[in-house]
C-alpha cells in the first residue's frame, strides 16, 4: 500500500500535469465506454439466456429452446440482470442509489465476473460433456461473448492503480474501508426488509436444494458466491446485519417461519428428505459448536453422541429387531432417554479426557469416537453382549405418531401434500428451535462467558476462579445431549440404525470430520454458521455425483482455500471478525494492532 | 517449590496484613513469580502450605480465588477476544452462582444476578477509568489500559488480597504514577496488596514493607530503610564491593549519579535513596497470612 502511494507521488511530481493520474482502468478505455460496455454486456448476457445454447437435450436442463431460458440459462439471466442493475446504480439512476452506497467499483466488477463465470462454466460444461465445440449453437457463442463484455468494461473502470498487477486486481474486488453513514430506517421498513430478504433467501435456498443435476448446482454455487461477494463489497451485508441486530427476535421468528415454509414449497418428498437430513446434520453441528466454538475443545469423535442417541431411540422404539422389542416409548420419552444416554456417555468420556489440553484432547476424543463404532459393531451376541445386533444394526424402526398424526404417512394440509419426510422435517425444525434456544441462552450467560474465557486463556480463566474441568465437562455434556436429541429423530427418519455412519471420516455426512468442517466452514461461535456449513456440506456430496470418490479431495481443497481467504468462516461472529480482520466499527484500534497478520488476510478477502 | 533438581523457592515465609501494601523485590530469576504461582495454586508446592485467614488453601487456582486471593500476570493475560466488560464479568465468576439451568430457563433470579454482576463490573471499570471502553475488545486496548483492565478483572472477584505481578512493567513515568494512585485506592478499600516490581522507586513509594527474595530465599523483610540499608541486598543486586583500591569514591559517585537520575526516570537498583516513605497506618482488622515453606535441598 505504502509503495503504491509513493510511486504515485513520484509520478505526479515528474509529470505534474495529469489531474488524476491514479484513477485509470486496467484497460485504457474512457469511463463512459466502460459503463456502456457493462450495461450493454449485462443486458446482452441476460438476452442470450433466451437463445438455444446447444442442439441436443442430452445436456441436462434442455438448453435447446429459443425464446425461453432453462436450467443454467436462468443463472446467466440473473447474473446479467444483477450486472445491469449495479451499473445503472453507478450511473446514478434515481431509486437505485441504495445498491451502491459507497459508489465503489467492486460490486459491479464482481457481478460481471459472476455472470462470466456462470456462463462460461455452462458453455465449457456443454463442450466437455457433449464432446467438442461443435455442439454449441450460435446462442452459446453469443452468451460466451456477451458475458465477456461486462468483464472488459469492468476492468476499464478507473481505480487508483499501481505497478503491481496482483495488487491492481485486488483493488477491483476490495471492499472499501469506509461507507457513508447509514441513514436511519423506520422500524417497519426494517421489518419489511427482513421479510423480503427471508423470502428471497428461502427462494434461493430452495432453488439450491431442488437443483436436479450437478452442473446446475455448480453454476448455482458460482453465482451465489459472486452475488454475495458483490453485495458484501457494496456494504449490503453489513447494512443487513445492522438491521438484524435491531430486530433479533423478529429475524429469528422469520427464520423459523421460512424453515417451516420450506416443505410447503416442495412437490417431491425427496427434497424434503434432503431438508430433514440437513436439519439433523445442522443441529448436531450446532451442538458441536458449543464444544468447539465456545469452549474451544477440539472434539474429533463427536458423531458418536449422535450414534448413542440414535441407538437409544432405536432400542426403545418398539422395533421387533430391538433387544427390547416389547418396549415402545412415546417420542418425548425416547427423545429424553436418547439425550440422557448421550449426556451420560459424554460425561463418561469427558471426565477422564477433559483434563488434557489441546492436541491430546483431540486425539483422545478421536479414539473414543472410534471405540463407540467398534463396540457397537461387536455387541451382537457373539463377540460381546447382544445389544445392538452388530453390523446389521436395528432395522424397521416404526414411524412416530403424535395424537393419531402418523408421521410416516402423507397428509394434505391446506391444499399442500406433506409426505413422510416433510413431516419429519417439521419435527426436526422444532428440535432445532430447542437447540438454537439452548445455544443462544447458554452462550449469553455466566457459563457461556466462562467457556469463552477457557477458550481464550485457560490459565488466566482458572486464576479468575473458573473451575476449568467442571465448566468444560458441562460444555461437553451439553453438546453430547443435543447431539443425542438429534440422533433420536434421525433413527426414525432413516428407518434403521447401523454402525457405519458413525465414523471419523467418510464421503457422506454426518461423520466427525464433516461435523467439525461444518462448524469451522460456517463460522465458529455463531448460530447461523454451522447451519449454513451443514447445508453446504450435505448438499455438495449429494449434488455432485460426478465427483464420486474424489469428493473428499475436492472438499479438502475447498477447506484449505476457505481458511486462506476467510479464516473466520462464512458467517463470522463479531469476535472472530475482529480477530482476523480488524474492521469493526466499535473496535477501531487506537494504536497499531498487536499483530500484523490481519492486514494480510484482509487484503486476501 | 522444586523443579527437578532446581529449588526455585525455598522457605519463604511471610505475612501480609489487611490494608497493607507489601512489595516483593529481587533480581531476575529470584523466584518471585514462582512464589506467586505457588500462592495462587498454579504450581503445586513440592512442600509446604499456603494459608489465608488461618485456613490452609488447596493448590487449585479457582479455589484460591474463591477464598479471596486474586492476581494479575506478569505478561498480560486478558481474554483478548472478549470485550472489556465481559473480561470483568468473568472475574465475577466466583461471586455468582447461576449455572446452566438458570441460564436456559432465564428466571427472574438469573436476570437479577446478571444485572447485579454488570453493575458491579461497571463500578470497577469506573474505578480504574475504563468505563467508556466497555464494548471494546480487550486486545485492542493500549498497553497501559490492558494492565488496568487486568487489575479490574482481578478486583471483580472481591479479593481480600491482591497479587500484582509487575504492574508497571513497560509503563512510562506518568502511567506508573497513575498505577501508584490506583494501588493506594485499592488499599484504601481495605484490600491487602502484595506486588512484585522492578521499579524500586515505585516499590519503596508504595510499600509499607518490602521483602527481598534472592535465589528462592527471603533475604530480608522490613520497611524501606531497613531493606535499602541492608548490605546483602546491595550485594545481591550489584555484587560484592571491590576489596582493592578503586573502591569507595567511585561507588559514591555512582550512587550520586543515580540519585540524580532517579528524579527523571525509574532507578534500577535499591541503592538509590528515595525521598519519602509510604504512608502506612491502615488498621489491621483482619489478618491474611500467606506463607510457603519448602525444604532446602
Amino acid at each position: 500500500m505504502i509503495d503504491v502511494t509513493e510511486t504515485q507521488k513520484t509520478t505526479t511530481d515528474t509529470t505534474a500535469t495529469a489531474a488524476a493520474p491514479s484513477a485509470r482502468g486496467l484497460l485504457p478505455l474512457p469511463l463512459a465506454t466502460a459503463r456502456a460496455l457493462l450495461l450493454a454486456g449485462g443486458i446482452a448476457t441476460s438476452a442470450s439466456a433466451y437463445m438455444a445454447w446447444t442442439w441436443t437435450d442430452e445436456f441436462p436442463g434442455d438448453l435447446t429452446v429459443n425464446g425461453y431460458p432453462g436450467g443454467l440459462q436462468w443463472l446467466t439471466f440473473v447474473a446479467g440482470i444483477l450486472t445491469a442493475l449495479f451499473t445503472l446504480s453507478s450511473y446514478g439512476v434515481r431509486g437505485l442509489g441504495w445498491l451502491l452506497p459507497a459508489k465503489n467499483n467492486a460490486p459491479v466488477v464482481l457481478a460481471a465476473l459472476g455472470g462470466f463465470a456462470t456462463t462460461w462454466f455452462a458453455v465449457i460444461a456443454i463442450t466437455v460433456e457433449l464432446g467438442g465445440v461443435v455442439n454449441l449453437e450460435p446462442g452459446g457463442w453469443i452468451a460466451a461473448v456477451a458475458s465477456l463484455i461486462p468483464v472488459l468494461g469492468a476492468l476499464a473502470l478507473p481505480e487508483p492503480l499501481g505497478d503491481d498487477l496482483k495488487d491492481n486486481l485486488k483493488k477491483y474486488v476490495a471492499k472499501p474501508d469506509r461507507f457513508p453513514a447509514p441513514k436511519a430506517i423506520a422500524p417497519w421498513v426494517e421489518r419489511a426488509i427482513i421479510t423480503i430478504v427471508t423470502i428471497i433467501g428461502l427462494a434461493v435456498f430452495t432453488y439450491g436444494i431442488d437443483t436436479e443435476y450437478g452442473e446446475l448446482f455448480v453454476g448455482y454455487l458460482i453465482l451465489v458466491t459472486f452475488s454475495l461477494w458483490a453485495l458484501h463489497t457494496a456494504g449490503m451485508l453489513d447494512t443487513f446485519s445492522r438491521i438484524v441486530a435491531h430486530n433479533r427476535s423478529f429475524t429469528l421468528a422469520m427464520g423459523f417461519a421460512a424453515a417451516i415454509a420450506f416443505p410447503f414449497t416442495q412437490t417431491d418428498d425427496h427434497y424434503a428428505n434432503i431438508g430433514v437430513n440437513i436439519l439433523i446434520f445442522g443441529t448436531v453441528a450446532l451442538g458441536l459448536n458449543i464444544v468447539v466454538g465456545l469452549a474451544g475443545l477440539l472434539d474429533l469423535g463427536y458423531v458418536a453422541f449422535l450414534g448413542v442417541g440414535a441407538y437409544t431411540a432405536a432400542l426403545v422404539s418398539g422395533s421387533e429387531f430391538s433387544r427390547f422389542s416389547g418396549v415402545q416409548f412415546p417420542f418425548w420419552a425416547s427423545a429424553l432417554t436418547g439425550a440422557a444416554a448421550s449426556l451420560v456417555f459424554g460425561v463418561l468420556i469427558g471426565a477422564p479426557t477433559l483434563r488434557l489440553r489441546g492436541d491430546y484432547l483431540a486425539i483422545v476424543t478421536l479414539g473414543f469416537g472410534e471405540i463407540f463404532r467398534i463396540a457397537v459393531n461387536n455387541m451382537d451376541g457373539d463377540s460381546g453382549p447382544d445389544i445392538t445386533n452388530g453390523p446389521n444394526g436395528i432395522p424397521s424402526i416404526p414411524d412416530l405418531s403424535f395424537f393419531g398424526f402418523n408421521l410416516g404417512e402423507s397428509h394434505d394440509i391446506a391444499g399442500f401434500t406433506l409426505g413422510r419426510f416433510a413431516n419429519y422435517y417439521l419435527l426436526m425444525v422444532l428440535i432445532m428451535a430447542i437447540v438454537v434456544l439452548v445455544y443462544t441462552r447458554a452462550a449469553d450467560s455466566r457459563i457461556g462467558r466462562s467457556w469463552i474465557a477457557i477458550r481464550e486463556d485457560e490459565t488466566a480463566a482458572t486464576a479468575m476462579g473458573i473451575n476449568g474441568f467442571r465448566v468444560k465437562l458441562i460444555a461437553f455434556a451439553l453438546g453430547a445431549a443435543l447431539a443425542g436429541l438429534a440422533g433420536t429423530v434421525s433413527a426414525h427418519v432413516t428407518y434403521s440404525v447401523v454402525p457405519t455412519p458413525y465414523q471419523f471420516a467418510g464421503s457422506t455426512p454426518p461423520n466427525s470430520a464433516f461435523l467439525l468442517a461444518a462448524v469451522v466452514l460456517g463460522g465458529m461461535g455463531t448460530v447461523a454458521g454451522p447451519l449454513l456449513g451443514a447445508a453446504l456440506l450435505y448438499l455438495l456430496p449429494e449434488k455432485l455425483n460426478f465427483l464420486q470418490d474424489k469428493s473428499l479431495l475436492a472438499f479438502g481443497i475447498a477447506l484449505v482455500l476457505l481458511m486462506r481467504f476467510r479464516p473466520e468462516g462464512i458467517i463470522a461472529n463479531r469476535r472472530q471478525q475482529l480477530e482476523f480482520h480488524e474492521t469493526g466499527q466499535l473496535d477501531v484500534p487506537e494504536q497499531a494492532t498487536l499483530t500484523d497478520e490481519p492486514a494480510v488476510t484482509k487484503a486476501g478477502a | 517449590m522444586r523443579f527437578g533438581g532446581l529449588t526455585a523457592v525455598r522457605s519463604v515465609d511471610f505475612t501480609v496484613n489487611s490494608g497493607e501494601i507489601v512489595g516483593l523485590i529481587g533480581p531476575n530469576g529470584a523466584g518471585k513469580t514462582t512464589f506467586f504461582n505457588c500462592l495462587t495454586g498454579l504450581y503445586v508446592p513440592t512442600e509446604g502450605t499456603v494459608s489465608y485467614k488461618g485456613t490452609v488453601l488447596p493448590p487449585k487456582p479457582h479455589l484460591v480465588t474463591k477464598a479471596g486471593i486474586a492476581r494479575t500476570f506478569q505478561n498480560i493475560r486478558l481474554f483478548a477476544n472478549m470485550t472489556v466488560l465481559e473480561n470483568v464479568l468473568v472475574g465475577r465468576h466466583t461471586r455468582t452462582k447461576e449455572g446452566l439451568w438458570s441460564a436456559l430457563l432465564r428466571g427472574p433470579g438469573f436476570k437479577k444476578a446478571e444485572k447485579a454482576s454488570e453493575e458491579r463490573a461497571m463500578e470497577l471499570l469506573e474505578f480504574v477509568g475504563l468505563a467508556h471502553k466497555r464494548d471494546h475488545l480487550a486486545r485492542n486496548l493500549p498497553y497501559g489500559e490492558q494492565r488496568k483492565l487486568e487489575i479490574a478483572r482481578a478486583l471483580a472477584s472481591d479479593p481480600g488480597l491482591l497479587l500484582l505481578d509487575e504492574p508497571t512493567a513497560g509503563m512510562n513515568p506518568q502511567e506508573t504514577r497513575a498505577t501508584e494512585e490506583l494501588v493506594f485506592a485499592i488499599r484504601d478499600q481495605g484490600i491487602a496488596v502484595l506486588l512484585i516490581e522492578h521499579d524500586m522507586r515505585f516499590v519503596f513509594n508504595l510499600s509499607d514493607r518490602v521483602a527481598v527474595l534472592v535465589q528462592g530465599e527471603k533475604l530480608v523483610e522490613g520497611t524501606a530503610e531497613v531493606v535499602q540499608a541492608d548490605e546483602r541486598v546491595v550485594a545481591a543486586y550489584l555484587g560484592e564491593p571491590f576489596e582493592g583500591a578503586p573502591g569507595e569514591e567511585e561507588a559514591a559517585e555512582v550512587a550520586e549519579a543515580e540519585a540524580a537520575k532517579a528524579e527523571t526516570g525509574p532507578a534500577k537498583t535499591s541503592v538509590t535513596k528515595t525521598e519519602d516513605e509510604a504512608p502506612a497506618d491502615a488498621p489491621a482488622e483482619e489478618e491474611s497470612t500467606t506463607s510457603t515453606k519448602g525444604e532446602a535441598q
